[in-house]
């Protein structure tokens, strides 16, 4: 198998330009922010946070420091209301474990929208052995979440609501503020969570404004390194710790802090949100140039999501019809594009994305959908580059599926 | 989307670039389909048959489908050329081909198997729609891959019914 992958890199030798819109599912730090990181390892406030010594007195200073930032930059009211978590995964599974084991004695109802991170699903679906059960809202072909199911779907017996603040496939910038107000006027004790992942850094975001109890965002997701990510928790709101271990800084969370990925996730936050408006102003037209061009240069395909100002300005989602995702996402990695497709043809039990399919989508379009998020270091010329290979990868594969499938 | 990692191999890597024997066939004796595109695979299989003589003169493709499937299906119409019907029918088995290709990751097995039952539905058709009798080493009972084929045709029906009526189609 091994061998195999170095044969398969071996066929991109002879590519001589490379862009990165996978950001879904990692991402490329800039050098800025492992510049940041590096000295964290060996030069200084390598200690444990919780230790009477100058190193380790020195981490507790950096990551109060990160505390601080991290909070300003979510929102919240104080640094307390903040707990590192080794990623979005990880931060939703305490989301939802921690509150729903902390109220079991008040119900045992949760509610989600249909197109939760998968995370989420599986976390919620898990609950069932310890007897709770979870109610899907529905959402429309834009993406966005029925209020009126949702306030049906409350009552005195739900715990936990969690609705993503945008969603992370097709980019919808769901009504957070309002969903809260309905969930909280229906049951008061009903604890509201986020996940804010693919908000952070591309639109405000104020968890105290928005109202939720708890909210997750992840450092990967702003160009950060992977393997650490944030959990709001509002001051005042319990939850039943899910991980035991030796207390540092953060009584949610057990274990030795991670200083060096905690600067870099705070780092990238910090160029994130430094000129957040001209950042999202080149977000915006990059994904722009993206997807005019595409619309220019082939026929037969499906926006997925919404338009305008209720998507979130990295997000571009396509279906491509007559084209299957896989085949393609492959093609185009051999042009040096790396992208992610809806695609269900690398399962036994053949699921395309969840989330196409709840707005609606038809399975062929799933299959043939390709997900691609720009970054603000991405360039012009990056864009001009997809749009030269990206026509001729599509033909190809479309070419190999001819009349198959066509009725 | 997929966590499975999929390292296919240079030989599905070479056919997936350079797929043989694509296209639709305008002149050929038996045209088969196998897979359904809600699940993602679907392949059309065009046979060519000297009906004098039995024999496979031609053999052609196309698939909505991942590398797996369009590299199996293009490995298949190579093997099959100058076989009698007979001998593809007998030789020509899933395990044959994956061996042929050099293996494919175990998750891709419902992906390449559709190239082998679109094969094998193709030389049934031929005998169903020429009205001729079952020679003796055609099975009326389907094949292994046939049978895979019906599945995963079967599953996607599921699926379909599975999905929201309730939404909104988008142009």
């Amino acid at each position: 198998m091994v061998e195999n992958v170095k044969e398969l890199l071996k066929l991109h030798e002879s590519i001589t330009h490379e862009v990165y819109l996978d950001n879904e599912n990692s991402t490329i730090v800039p050098q800025e922010v492992l510049d940041a990181m590096l000295p964290y390892y060996n030069k200084k406030a390598y200690g444990n946070p919780t230790l009477t010594h100058k190193p380790g007195w020195e981490a507790f200073e950096t990551i109060m420091g990160c505390f601080g930032k991290i909070s300003k930059y979510m929102g919240a009211k104080n640094l307390e209301e903040i707990t590192f978590t080794p990623s979005e995964t990880e931060a939703n599974n305490l989301a939802i474990m921690a509150s729903c084991f902390a109220q079991k004695d008040k119900g045992k109802k949760i509610v989600i929208s249909e197109i939760e991170p998968i995370n989420v699903l599986q976390v919620t679906e898990m609950m069932s052995k310890f007897g709770f059960s979870t109610t899907k809202i529905p959402v429309n072909s834009e993406g966005f979440i029925n209020l009126e199911k949702l306030k049906e779907a409350i009552d005195s017996q739900t715990v936990l609501v969690s609705i993503a603040a945008v969603n992370n496939e097709v980019g919808t910038i769901q009504p957070i503020k309002e969903a809260v107000d309905i969930v909280k006027t229906k049951n008061p004790n009903t604890l509201f969570h986020t996940d804010a992942s693919d908000a952070y850094g591309r639109i405000p975001l104020n968890v105290q404004q928005l109202g939720v109890d708890m909210a997750t965002v992840s450092s990967f997701k702003i160009q950060g390194p992977r393997g650490i990510g944030a959990f709001y928790l509002k001051e005042g709101v319990n939850l039943e710790r899910i991980l035991e271990g030796p207390i540092g800084t953060q009584k949610l969370w057990p274990g030795v802090e991670n200083t060096p990925l905690i600067v870099g996730f705070t780092k990238a936050s910090e160029l994130a949100f430094t000129d957040f408006e001209a950042n999202v102003a080149k977000l915006r037209g990059l994904r722009d140039k993206l997807v005019d061009g595409i619309f220019n240069e082939l026929t037969d395909l499906r926006f997925n999501g919404p338009k305008g100002d209720k998507r979130s300005p990295d997000n571009a989602n396509i279906s491509i019809l007559r084209c299957e995702g896989e085949a393609l996402t492959i093609e185009l990695s051999l042009k040096g594009v790396y992208v992610s497709s809806g695609s269900a043809c690398s399962r036994r039990l053949l699921q395309p994305s969840h989330v196409l399919i709840a707005i609606g989508r038809i399975f062929e379009e799933a299959h043939g959908s390709i997900l691609m998020k720009v970054t603000r270091s991405h360039t012009e010329d990056d864009i001009s580059y997809v749009l030269d290979v990206l026509p001729s990868a599509v033909n190809r594969i479309r070419g190999i599926v001819g009349s198959t499938g066509v009725h | 989307m997929s966590r499975i990692p999929l390292p296919y191999n240079p030989k599905v890597m070479d056919l997936f670039r350079n797929p043989k024997n694509l296209g639709k066939m305008e002149d050929a004796t038996v045209v088969a389909v196998a897979g359904n595109p809600a699940c993602g695979d679907m392949i059309t299989f065009y046979l060519k048959i000297n009906e004098q003589t039995q024999v496979i003169e031609k053999a052609q493709f196309e698939s909505y489908g991942c590398a797996a499937n369009i590299a199996t299906s293009s490995i298949v119409t190579e093997m099959i050329k100058g076989l009698t019907l007979e001998k593809a029918w007998i030789d020509i088995t899933w395990k044959k081909v994956t061996d042929e290709i050099g293996g494919l990751p175990s998750v891709k097995f419902h992906c390449g198997v559709l190239a082998v039952g679109a094969l094998k539905r193709a030389i049934r058709l031929y005998f169903d729609q020429k009205s001729i009798a079952y020679p003796s080493w055609l099975s009326k009972e389907h094949t292994f891959e046939e049978k895979q084929a019906l599945e995963e045709e079967e599953l996607a029906k599921t699926l379909s019914k599975r999905m929201k009526p309730e939404a909104e189609k988008q142009q």
